[in-house]
């Protein structure tokens, strides 16, 4: 292995690790506040690529108008999703929400098969996306390395927003202690709403990277990611948001890294996030910086 | 309390219990001799419960151990203590929800249908046996806690009081050579929580019973005890007979800061 | 309101309600198996398999508590292992074109009675090994490990390519899943469901369901109650597995994704999580709605217009259903309570009186 074909899978499971991180803190979000795996949060993600898609071929947007149209719609979405099959179900069993939340993932992924269609959609990816860029030997397109940009970018603002702002600081005490929260006076409601509106929005955003980076959408691309995020997230340690970008990144890497140095055990790349989930829970069930409970008794 | 140590059936020593910078229970050290009734008393969150789930094998101390009947019995599961004979009650009512009355008794005594999945399902003949005999069993019990005419009512659908007393005898079902009850006056008027003072006594002598319950109103329990701990934050702050707790300064001190 | 179990009375008439009942069905199972056409009885019996399939998964979910989302890896094992088992060497050459099938499983053939028992002792086994660490998690972590658990026995499958050919699958499975051997396997199961639920062991079962800590304080083993029940649900789903390989005949990983799973929750929710009539009746339920839905996704001619279907309208449908349910009607068709006759004759006859069991 050259050094310059090492530092391509760097680039790539740079710009992987960026797609996962930006889907796993929408899950570590939700499931700060709610304890709710959001089984939808990948067909989300799907939505976000999709709408963007159209924005681009039917409506004919450029690329940048479609994916702000595309993210905006896509957390009004979350918002609303949350409100129909979540809200309802808040004081019930942990388990009934849950099953919501995997009714409505399958929802999603078949609403999509019957609006968009089961077969895949090539993306027209925009030529400065496109790109490919040459450092010495090292050759690479824009989008791999926008991608980890863009993610950092978002990343500073987002760590602004929950440790420097009212809202922020409000989520916190939402997700240390919703009772606590509703006491003091949090309207809990508004803060569910704005956090499955952020989650939304990353995912839609991720979703849009996803197709310039792999430009092909079918309604089923968000199952696989949605549950390799959610496995990112547990190992960073759920509710935490570094954790989150931790979790993604260290998938990025073991995925491109495993198929790029063990090429005979790529037919079980998709296990291997599996695997590391179960050893994680069984090791250390918190995560990387995830903090423990005990239950009270 | 000079048990010789053939009587002495519960004790700890240096038990304490850490969640993460908090320090529930301190440096506790227990002696209960066979048939007695102990109070562990205290203000709220002082380290009452914790010791109950040390003790019952609901948390691993941090330090320190757990004889029972000069069996070190530390870090065994809840189940295995439970078989050991040390049945216990919940401060706030665990009661299985989905349950009657009777089942919630009938649950109490698998332990002692010793039967597997197979055998049960089967109803191999044994097993039949045994039911047999827990079914009676039980309802001999409702009956002499006045709850048997209930029997077939949903355990959480009965008035409070009646649920802690489901909850006792469930215990009891155990067929325990200790119980621990977790605040069984909690809710109950001065007339009710006399009764159950009773009743406490009637079990003990009934059953064969040693007896440690936890309360925290200390004029409850003054009458019943033989003998009581004090906790404070965790630090056992007293210890003797009613008559010298109720005279113990730091005791008034303690209680004075919170009722 | 009374907990029925022992009223005395009444017990001989509603005995021979049920015989009866059990009677008219097996007479009925008998013409349906003369004179349904081939789709109408393939259907009918898809329902037993489906009624194996959700008391197993209810076993876990509703009975102890358990959620687990990894049965369809399960029945993937108990579906491969019948088929190896039974399949003919000749058939296994023609299947086996990438690669040839591992030598051990090459001369292997077994009648279908030998075969499904071990498919599903093994479907258990795989169960006991997976359940022992997975079982010390809680709740959705439960839920999302069993779901990994499922993904991964698929992986295998697909790559293990010299025993189980891979991603081509298995064609031309012995059609071994007669009305007879579907329904008496269903029956078995409803009974043995019944037995476990009225014993003493059942009740450990719920107790751990209700209330774990309780459980616990009342001297039961709740881990092993948990190991047990879990190797139990993946025994039988490896059984509902096998049953299903041999209707179809055809196996391949593709069938067993977590889409699998997702029916037989739709099943048990509908039912009722915790009733083992709730599983059947709505087993049953769900199976005729999924093959008569079929329609949804196929091409229609209307008289003016013509429609390439709708692919994809039935799974809207059964995922609304399955929202709709968890959000109006949590307890589903029947609670945690399961059928009696009591309750037919209620009813029609006691109407005006105010049946508030649940309060
Ligand atoms: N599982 C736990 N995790 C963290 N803190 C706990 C836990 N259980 C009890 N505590 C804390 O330990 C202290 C003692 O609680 P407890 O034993 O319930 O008091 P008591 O029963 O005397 O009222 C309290 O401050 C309580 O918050
Ligand atoms: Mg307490």
């Amino acid at each position: 292995m050259t050094l310059s074909l090492l530092f391509q899978h760097i680039v790539n499971a740079l710009s992987l690790g960026s797609l996962y991180a930006l889907i796993a803190i929408g899950y570590t979000m939700v499931y700060g506040i709610l304890r709710l795996i959001n089984f939808a949060h990948g067909d989300v993600f799907m939505l976000g690529a999709y709408v963007a898609f159209y924005g681009m071929t039917i409506v004919a947007l450029p690329w940048w108008a479609a994916l702000l149209v595309s993210i905006v719609f896509t957390a009004l979405f979350g918002i609303g999703l949350e409100r129909a099959a979540y809200r309802p179900l808040r004081d019930s069993p942990r388990i009934s929400i849950m099953i919501s939340a995997i009714g409505a993932s399958f929802l999603l992924e078949s609403l999509g098969v019957l609006i968009f269609g089961g077969r895949p959609k090539g993306v027209p990816v925009p030529d400065v996306l496109s790109r490919v860029i040459h450092f010495g030997s090292v050759s690479m397109i824009m989008i791999s390395l926008i991608i980890p940009l863009f993610t950092f970018a978002l990343l500073g603002v987002l760590v602004w927003i929950v440790n420097k702002t009212k809202t922020g600081m409000a989520m916190r005490a939402v997700s240390t202690d919703i009772e606590a929260a509703r006491l003091m006076a949090v309207n809990v409601n508004k803060i569910v709403s704005f956090t499955f509106g952020i989650g939304s929005l990353l995912a839609a955003l991720g979703g849009i990277l996803w197709s310039f980076k792999y430009p092909q959408l079918n309604p089923l691309m968000g199952m696989m990611p949605g549950l390799k995020c959610f496995i990112a997230a547990v190992i960073g340690g759920i509710g935490s948001i570094g954790g989150a970008v931790l979790g993604g990144f260290l998938m990025g890497f073991i995925e491109i890294m495993t198929v790029a140095f063990l090429p005979t055990l790529s037919g079980y790349r998709d296990a291997f996030a599996f695997i590391l989930l179960i050893v994680v829970l069984l090791v250390k069930p918190t995560g990387l910086l995830g903090k423990r409970q005990a239950e009270k008794v | 309390m000079s048990e010789t140590s053939s009587n002495l059936m519960l004790s700890t020593s240096r038990l304490s219990m850490k969640f993460g910078g908090l320090t529930a229970v301190n440096d506790f050290n227990l002696e209960i001799g066979k048939n007695e009734i102990v109070g562990l008393i205290g203000p709220n969150g002082a380290g009452k419960t914790t010791a109950f789930n040390v003790i019952t094998g609901m948390y691993n101390p941090s330090e320190g151990k757990v004889f029972f009947q000069n069996r070190d019995i530390t870090g065994l599961k809840p189940h295995s203590i439970t078989a050991l004979g040390i049945a216990r009650t919940f401060q706030n009512i665990r009661l299985f929800k989905e349950m009657s009355v009777l089942e919630n008794v009938l649950v109490a005594c698998h332990m002692s249908i010793k039967s597997g999945m197979f055998a049960s399902t089967l109803h191999l003949p044994g097993y039949r046996a045994r039911e047999a005999d827990a079914r009676r069993f039980s309802m001999e019990l409702l009956e002499k806690v006045g709850l048997s005419h209930l029997a077939y009512e949903k355990g959480t659908s009965l008035p409070y009081g009646q649920q802690r007393r489901l909850e006792i005898v469930r215990a009891l079902a155990t067929k325990p050579k200790m119980l621990l009850l977790d605040e069984p006056a909690a809710g109950m008027n001065p007339q009710e929580s006399l009764e159950l003072m009773k009743f406490i006594r009637k079990i003990r002598d009934e059953f064969d019973l040693t007896i440690f319950l936890i309360e925290h109103h200390m004029q409850v329990v003054m009458g019943v005890c033989e003998h009581m701990y004090v906790l404070d934050y965790g630090v056992t702050i007293a210890h003797g007979d009613p008559a010298s707790i109720q005279k113990n300064p730091k005791v008034i001190e303690a209680y004075l800061g919170v009722d | 309101m009374k907990q029925n179990t022992e009223s005395k009375k009444a017990l001989p008439k509603r005995k021979q309600y049920t015989i009866i009942a059990l009677a008219a069905f097996i007479v009925f199972a008998f013409l349906a198996n003369m004179f349904f056409d081939a789709f109408t009885l393939r259907v009918f019996n898809l329902c037993a398999i489906y009624i194996v399939l959700a008391l197993s998964l209810n076993l876990l979910n509703g009975f102890t508590g358990l959620f687990s989302l990894g049965h369809a890896g399960f029945m993937a094992v108990g579906a491969y292992v019948s088929a190896l088992l039974t399949m003919s060497t000749q058939l296994k050459d023609m299947n086996y074109f990438l690669e040839p099938i591992v030598p051990w499983l090459h001369h292997v053939t077994l009648p279908f009675l030998p075969a499904i028992i071990i498919a599903g002792l093994v479907s258990g086994f795989v169960g006991f090994l997976i359940g022992s660490p997975v079982l010390r998690l809680r709740d959705d972590y439960l839920a999302i490990a069993t779901l990994g658990f499922g993904e991964i026995i698929r992986v295998l499958i697909t790559n293990a390519q010299s025993i189980t050919n891979g991603a081509q699958g298995l064609k031309g499975l012995p059609r071994y899943s007669t009305t007879f051997a579907v329904w008496v396997t269903a029956g078995l199961v409803v009974l043995f469901m019944v037995l476990l639920m009225r014993s003493s062991y059942g009740r450990a079962l719920k107790a751990v369901r209700d209330d774990e800590l309780a459980a616990e304080a009342m001297g039961i083993n709740v881990f092993k109650v948990k190991v047990t029940s879990f190797t139990m649900s993946s025994f039988l789903a490896g059984i509902g597995g096998a049953l299903l390989g041999h209707m179809i005949t055809t196996i391949d990983p593709k069938m067993f994704t977590f889409m699998l799973t997702f029916n037989i929750l739709l099943i048990v929710v509908l039912g009722g999580i915790g009733s083992i009539s709730g599983s059947v009746i709505s087993a049953i339920v769900v199976t005729i709605l999924m093959e008569v839905l079929r329609f949804l996704d196929e091409p229609m001619n209307f008289i003016i217009f013509k429609t390439d279907g709708l692919p994809g309208l039935r799974m809207v449908v059964f995922s609304l259903l399955l929202m709709i349910i968890i959000i109006y009607r949590q307890r589903g068709l029947m609670g945690s309570k399961e059928f009696s006759w009591d309750m037919l004759t209620g009813l029609f006859v006691k109407r005006g009186h105010k049946g508030g069991d649940h309060v």
